[in-house]
């Protein structure tokens, strides 16, 4: 009998299909695995029924805390999923499926995409966008080597920016020798000044994170028009939910858009998957990593779409291609885009504005309370820095008793983030703690 | 089919959260968007409907047989997803304090052990997001590496000519150069060719075995020592490891580094072409190398480390941890002795598939294969005009997924079949039954082979078109 694990064959199937092999077991099939190599058993445990292995994970599952009410954002936000969008995205011809390379049998995966492309496209202003690549950070990584080229080697990238981006990116330029310097910040914002004086002709690219780090609006416009002056590409990283709302990329004057689309409906999910986003002006198109969609026409003259512009592909172009991305993350850009679907311009607008009010409501509640102030000045959207007359990591303890994830610690206080998951009872609860602790 | 824009009607909204309760904040001008937001405005059931629409024209492997070489396409099983769904997993922010996290940090530690028996490997990190990320993420360690030995002339990588893109693309993004090895009669390594090309500035080697012609390289350690005696470092490319699982590991094939194609050889679905899962695992010495967020787990409980020469971060926070659930769901249920017999039996299918066919499509690496084998149409081609790509699109017609095409470049006209483990006897025989049929239409009624598919929900479609003149996003009017 086989062990029921996923394999139908019988014992007796197995001798049948051995028997015209003209082999008698199964160890004749690796003749060519030198013998002294070969492992008599691996040493990890003993196979397990779906139930035990149910037992285990809910454990180890129970171990952790779900956070009821979350005030923490940082590159990952608590925002509402509706019913529909996990339902869709968990559909078996969707899940199961690989990269739709026969366009015939895959127009379901390949629409999908295309408008996935289309929504991000709308979100950024632009022209063009890929199917996704990994994450909001990777995605950064693929933007600096996208604008360096043999005469110019460097790009800027803002210190506001999440600092694990800053390390990717870092991580990227370290094998590819683009040189990387940092634009100083200056109360929480990029120091333009100390701008006018990077750009310099070695300049390929200048990146900036619009909300910030500390969720503060960058003056994205007058950066960008420097950068241009320069004859460097402005590549800007967004929060899609603030997008919906705020300025676009392209009204930024950017010429390449990227960023991290967990806020679209994917769970927190203790960090990935997660998914990137990179959208481009039609000029850039030829250079832009990943898979792409496009429409075309069948045989018999019907729209249909089709994985395009593969020139620019590993599999085509091998050590000269730009990029070595080959899987992406398309679940997670179909789940964005039923999510999109789901909430239409109304509703994602509308999560994106009680996001802004319910961080602008809690701002002023906290800085309300004797040691709390914002440590940046100027406009933000859903992110704040305050200060914390105790120590941050005291009090975020104490909320965590509370059942609150509180704000990230940062050197010089905390990073508050709220979103319409964040209920005005919630907000006063936390308050109502705080001021607890605090005296 | 209606693209979802089309279905749009002004003022249809779903409502999902409730109304504001705090109150309002007005949006400085300077920031506010300027441009309208298209995005779809469907009611609920219709979006039902669309994407309904869509699943059905979509072809996973619930829905039929998909022997797709080299992207093991076995069956994704449902207890993944769901424990993958539990709240205490997916609704967990990465950025919560340690000891809420335990669990989660457990799922790492237990991860690496059992990954690391199986590939013979001392630590592993789970950054990467896919294959194509850990073969970066490898090379970038083989290039501190050699750094830290002050050892700075090794700039080229050694791969051979049959390797999957992504190797070449991925070396070259570490800057380093690309060194292309012929393979052999067998589809092997050429040894005496690797002998020719090792030398002072080799930094590394990148393989994968079973190879992409679905052959085990039996001269593996010695290919291992050639470099190892130059003073370079191996790299596995773990695309293949599903046949060996349990039987051999990298790690005593003398590889430094592997990594894993967790959404291939551990059962996790690749949703249309992601997101994967793609762990590298290491050797003891390459240990302080590795990404950024090494967990490890001390008498206090399982703590992020930074090794102390890192070579940083290749993304944000610490990899596809649903992913992984889902992989370390189905290791456990497998357990020691499930693990080897999934590897048998993918190897198993295989050659019973190679057996059936070969006759009719030739096999140009011949013997015994692992879990895929390739055939070349490059004769059929010859005698009937008939192509890889007419017979890929006459499976179609089948309700099947065709094998890989046009990969590996060594071999013309290819079509690499792995059926994997999780498929019938009876399966196979319908799919052996199918391409024999192909091929017979191909001497007898070439048109229709040519012509191929008829009935799918589209026929062939006009690629040179879509890259001429590309059409890649919805205009509203
Ligand atoms: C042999 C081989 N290596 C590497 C890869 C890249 O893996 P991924 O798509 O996970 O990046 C693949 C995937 O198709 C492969 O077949």
């Amino acid at each position: 009998m086989g062990l029921g694990k996923y394999v139908p064959a019988t014992s007796s199937e197995q001798q049948e299909m051995l028997k015209t092999l003209g082999l008698s077991s199964l160890d004749d099939l690796y003749v060519d695995v030198p013998q002294d190599l070969k492992v008599t058993e691996l040493n990890i445990p003993a196979k397990q029924s779906e139930l035990e292995v149910r037992r285990h994970l809910t454990e180890l599952a129970d171990k952790n805390t779900v956070f009821s009410s979350v005030f923490r954002g940082a590159g990952a936000y608590n925002h509402y999923i509706p019913s529909l969008v996990k339902q869709i995205a968990g559909k078996e011809e969707f899940m199961t499926a690989y990269t739709p390379y026969q366009a015939e049998i895959s127009q379901g995966i390949l629409q999908s995409i295309f408008e996935f492309q289309t929504m991000i496209c709308e979100l950024t202003g632009m022209d063009a966008a890929n199917a996704s690549v990994y994450d909001g950070a990777s995605a950064a990584g693929e933007a600096v080597n996208m604008v360096v080229g043999r005469k110019k080697n460097k790009v800027l990238v803002a210190s506001t920016l999440h600092p694990m981006t800053i390390e990717t990116i870092k991580t990227y330029a370290y094998g590819s020798d683009v040189e990387i310097e940092l634009i100083p910040e200056v109360n929480g914002r990029i120091d333009q000044a100390a701008l006018t004086t990077l750009l310099t002709k070695e300049v390929a690219g200048v990146l900036v994170q619009q909300p910030n780090y500390y969720g503060l609006m960058e003056e994205a416009t007058e950066i960008g028009e420097q950068v241009h002056q320069n004859k460097s590409q402005y590549i800007l990283s967004v929060n899609p939910m603030a997008a919906a709302l705020t300025k676009t990329a392209r009204e930024y004057g950017a010429d390449i858009a990227i960023g991290e689309g967990q806020p679209l409906g994917l769970p927190m999910s203790f960090g990935g998957p997660y998914l990137g986003f990179m959208a481009t002006t039609e000029k850039n198109l030829r250079s832009l990593p990943g898979r792409i969609v496009g429409e075309t026409e069948d045989v018999e003259g019907n729209r249909a779409y089709v994985l395009t512009l593969q020139a620019r592909e590993q599999h085509i172009r091998r050590e000269k291609a730009k990029s070595n991305i080959c899987s992406n993350q398309a679940l997670c850009a179909l789940t964005a885009s039923i999510y999109m679907t789901v909430m239409g311009p109304k509703g994602l607008q509308d999560a994106a504005y009680q996001s802004y009010a319910k961080a602008h409501y809690l701002a002023e509640q906290l800085t309300e309370i004797p040691g709390f102030d914002r440590v940046y000045p100027g406009e933000f959207f859903h992110e704040f820095v305050t200060t914390c007359p105790v120590p941050a990591k005291e009090l975020t303890e104490q909320l965590a008793k509370h059942g609150i994830l509180g704000g990230l610690e940062l050197e010089n206080g905390l990073l508050w983030c709220a979103t319409e998951m964040n209920t005005k009872e919630q907000m006063d609860e936390l308050i109502a703690v705080i001021k607890e602790v605090c005296q | 089919m209606e693209l979802i824009f089309e279905r749009s009607k002004p003022g249809r909204y779903n409502q999902m959260i409730p109304d504001l309760d705090v109150p309002e904040v007005a949006i400085p001008e300077a920031f506010k968007r300027e441009s309208e937001l298209h995005l779809p405005e469907v009611s609920q059931p219709d979006i039902s409907r669309h994407y309904t629409e869509l699943a059905k024209q979509a072809h996973g492997v619930n829905d039929g047989f998909y022997p797709l070489g080299s992207c093991t396409m076995k069956y994704n099983p449902k207890i993944n997803d769901e424990m993958a769904a539990l709240p205490g997993f997916a609704n967990l922010h990465p950025l919560q304090p340690l000891d809420t996290i335990q669990g989660a940090l457990e799922v790492f530690t237990e991860s690496e052990k059992l990954l690391g028996e199986i590939t013979g490997m001392d630590h592993m990190t789970f950054q990467p997001a896919a294959g194509a990320h850990g073969e970066f993420t490898a090379l970038l360690m083989f290039k501190a590496y050699h750094e830290s030995r002050k050892d700075s002339k090794r700039h080229k990588i050694i791969v051979p000519d049959s390797a999957h893109g992504t190797n070449p693309a991925s070396a070259s993004m570490v800057g380093f150069e690309i060194v292309n090895v012929p393979s052999d009669e067998a589809g092997c390594v050429d040894l005496e060719a690797l002998k020719a090309v090792v030398g002072e500035d080799t930094a590394g080697l990148m393989l994968t075995n079973p190879n992409t012609v679905g052959i085990f390289d039996k001269n593996i350690t010695e290919i291992t020592k050639i470099i190892h005696d130059a003073g370079g470092l191996n790299y596995y490319d773990g695309a293949n490891l599903n046949p060996i699982m349990g039987v051999v590991r990298p790690g005593d094939m003398g590889f430094d580094i592997v990594h894993l194609n967790i959404h291939k050889t551990f059962s996790t679905p690749h949703g249309g072409g992601g997101p994967g899962c793609g762990p590298i695992g290491c050797k003891a010495f390459l240990k302080e190398f590795l990404p950024k967020f090494y967990p490890v787990a001390t008498e206090k409980g399982v703590e992020f480390t930074t090794p102390s020469q890192t070579i940083g971060s290749v993304k944000g926070f610490y990899g596809h941890f649903l992913v992984l659930v889902r992989a370390l769901t189905y290791i456990l249920y497998l357990g020691k002795e499930g693990i080897p017999e999934a590897a048998h039996n993918a190897v198993l299918n295989a050659n019973y598939m190679k057996h059936h066919l070969e006759d009719l499509y030739e096999v140009p690496y011949g013997g015994i294969c692992m879990h895929e084998f390739v055939m070349s149409v490059e004769k059929i081609k010859k005698d009937t005009g008939v192509s890889a790509l007419d017979v890929a699109k006459s499976i179609l017609e089948h309700e099947m997924h065709p094998p890989t095409m046009y990969f590996p470049m060594i071999v013309p006209e290819a079509l690499m079949v792995e059926p994997t483990e999780t498929e019938s006897k009876e399966t196979l025989d319908e799919a052996i039954k199918v391409y024999r049929q192909i091929y017979e239409d191909a001497y007898k009624q070439p048109e229709k082979v040519h012509a191929a598919p008829a009935n799918t929900p589209i026929r062939r479609v006009d690629e040179v078109g879509a890259a001429r003149n590309p059409k890649i996003r919805y205009e509203f009017s």
